[in-house]
């Protein structure tokens, strides 16, 4: 792709742990375009988490390793030991609990100010200045006075904000969200949500976006990939994901969500529980769980395979051409 | 069955402040209706439930239960009298089961409740169960660590359904689950429900599961139900301005409908519920605030059955 800002190439990630080797990230491979929204979704523990965290740099090592891959953002392999600069320059990253990502000793000025006094060596007159106007522009009430104050007096919703504002500092070119709204109300979430797409739209910066909520995903992103135990099963735009699923997993996500357009749906849940990371299956990770499970599946992992001439592809076997035909839910004519 | 006359819960603060997390609340619910309650953190909806089981004791108002009325603080021996009958399933699968005693202590234990200490018929019963809620038998000698969220969840379910009670609140049961497994948790419930005659308040902030799964729904907002009714109703049909943009805030997961939908986020957030006046609590962030909102608000019949504290219905 020619556009694309940010490009992940089978990326893989394991930790050493008491009980064994977690093969937590798998052959991840994406590709971010510029100015759009890029959604990871998936269920706790599959990866999605760990794969963001990589690219930032945030894996502990040791245990974590990453025993292959390349993120290639501007001809530079953010894997690299040398990529630090870029990472804290280029990309900014929100995490899921406002509550314990800032430091609690720290006023909220200071804690963005330092970033830009780091990253872009302002001096700290001008970066509490630079704050204060940070605060202001993600809607935060009164911000000269909120940028003396500590985290502990602020609201869930507004140090979701603060730290909003605090990955904005630098002008990134990508946001990286790990389930910014997952500890809020959803009154609040609707306000981040739409804090975040202004944002975008006013500077042009791509956002990866983690979530397990799928109602988060309709709601803002362009691209999805949808990850199973470490691996990327399905990926293409919204609209593919959510009405044309490929893959049986995604199929049986779409089953198990309330739908208030069909208010008298039965929900069919997903049978079962994910693998063990630590000793994947041999196959696909999914067929223990799938209603459509063949043994071929339990034998070889499947590959990504294009559905149709977009960008959507999905790792079943049965999308082979030797697949059986008769029923199969995912073939379509 | 249950019926709630005017309960409010007030935690003293200090220095004569006093949080109202439950302020001259109403609610009945009857047999084997499953009562949804909506509400952001803080609005007192855990509060309530916990005042039901008696985990909380009353400051103001009635709880009576099949026509007798439950003690304002649960004793002791209130605990065990009650038990047999009320039960709470709680939010946090990780912080619920006592991480030391093995699943089958924990669920035998609350069959001593009935006073049943044959072993071969506890062990039978606890095999029983742990099926009934998709776990295998061979589980009863684990302890809640080797288990993942989804089946604590199940376990707390368990506990809370084997002394076959006839009422249990449900905290938040499916919030800390992934999408896959509170589908499942939503289908045993609901088949249990229909199999063992259960009543159910289930506390949620789930909007969409809380319409699927209930007949009647109750918003909450800073420690007082601004809206009651059918469930379909609430959510479809909503009256009160904080069930209305709270429904809007509510995204869908259909990209199209998200895309054509203009949401106007709420403004503002919670005010404290530190001594609030006798306003309606939502005035401060309200789009259609008028002069008389510093009044309280009428509680407004909009239809049969469906009720809505605003002085716009008014």
């Amino acid at each position: 792709m020619t556009d694309s800002i940010l490009s992940v190439r089978d990326l893989a990630v394991e930790f050493d742990t008491f009980g064994g080797v977690v093969k937590a990230v798998r052959n991840v491979s994406f590709d971010l375009t510029a100015g759009q929204t890029l959604a990871i979704v998936g269920e706790s523990g599959c990866g999605k988490s760990v794969t963001v965290q990589s690219l930032m740099g945030l894996i502990p090592m040791p245990p974590g390793r990453i025993t292959h891959g390349r993120a290639l953002f501007k001809d530079q392999d953010l894997l690299s030991i040398g990529a630090r600069g870029i990472r804290g320059h280029h990309m900014g990253m929100i995490f899921q609990d406002p509550m314990t990502s800032l430091n609690p000793t720290m006023r909220i000025g200071d804690q963005i100010a330092e970033t830009l006094v780091v990253h872009k060596q302002y001096s700290r007159k001008h970066a509490q200045d630079e704050a204060v106007s940070l605060l202001a522009r993600t809607h935060i009430p009164e911000p000269g006075r909120r940028a003396n104050q500590y985290p502990f007096e602020f609201s869930g919703g507004m140090l979701q904000r603060a730290m909003i504002a605090q990955a904005l500092a630098c002008e990134p070119a990508i946001l990286i969200a790990d389930e910014p709204t997952t500890a809020l109300d959803v009154t609040i979430q609707a306000q981040i949500l739409e804090l975040m797409q202004t944002l975008q739209q006013d500077n042009g910066m791509s956002i990866i976006l983690i979530t397990h909520d799928l109602a988060v995903v309709a709601r803002m992103a362009d691209q999805v990939a949808v990850m199973y135990a470490g691996e990327i099963v399905e990926t293409g735009s919204v609209e593919d994901i959510f009405y044309q699923p490929a893959h049986p997993y995604n199929q049986g996500l779409q089953q198990a969500m309330t739908s208030n357009q069909q208010p008298d749906r039965v929900l069919s849940p997903i049978p079962g529980s994910p693998p063990d990371l630590f000793s994947p299956p041999k196959g696909c990770g999914y067929c223990k769980r799938c209603p459509h499970a063949m043994s071929v599946c339990a034998e070889h992992p499947p590959y990504l395979t294009a559905v149709d001439a977009s960008s959507h592809q999905s790792r079943c076997w049965l999308h082979h051409e030797l697949a059986p035909v008769h029923n199969n839910p995912v073939r379509r004519p | 069955m249950m019926a709630l006359t005017n309960v409010s819960k007030f935690f003293p603060m200090g220095r004569g402040k006093q949080l109202h997390a439950v302020d001259d609340v109403s609610l009945s619910i009857g047999k084997e209706q499953v009562v949804g309650l909506v509400g952001e953190s803080g609005s007192g909806k855990s509060t309530l439930g916990r005042m039901i089981v008696g985990l909380h004791s009353r400051d103001q108002g009635d709880i009576s239960y099949d026509g007798e009325l439950l003690p304002t603080r649960f004793r002791a021996q209130d605990h065990l009298r009650y038990a047999r009958r009320l039960q709470m399933i709680f939010q946090d699968p990780y912080a619920s089961l006592n991480p030391r005693m093995t699943i089958y202590d924990i669920l035998s234990e609350s069959l001593s409740l009935q006073g049943r200490t044959d072993a071969a018929a506890v062990t039978r019963a606890v095999t029983e169960w742990l099926k009934a809620v998709g776990l295998h038998p061979d589980h009863m000698t684990r302890y809640p660590h080797e288990f993942s969220g989804g089946q604590r969840q199940r376990i707390g379910i368990a506990r809370a359904l084997m002394i076959k009670p006839d009422f249990v609140v449900c905290d938040e049961p499916i919030s800390a689950l992934d999408v896959s497994v509170q589908a499942q948790i939503i289908n045993l419930l609901s088949e249990l429900k229909a199999s063992m005659g259960l009543t159910l308040l289930f506390i949620a902030h789930d909007l969409s599961m809380v319409r699927y799964i209930s007949d009647r729904m109750a918003v909450m907002y800073l420690g007082k139900i601004v809206e009651e009714g059918p469930a379909n109703e609430v959510f479809f049909n909503p009256q009160h301005p904080y069930t209305q943009l709270l429904i809007a805030s509510n995204p869908e997961p259909d990209p199209a409908a998200e895309r054509s939908r203009t949401v106007v986020p709420i403004r503002g957030e919670v005010s404290s519920p530190v001594n609030p006046g006798p306003g309606c609590r939502f005035a401060d962030r309200c789009p259609n605030v008028t002069t008389q909102c510093a009044l309280p608000p009428p509680e407004v019949i909009v239809s049969e059955g469906h009720r809505a504290s605003c002085h716009l219905l008014n």
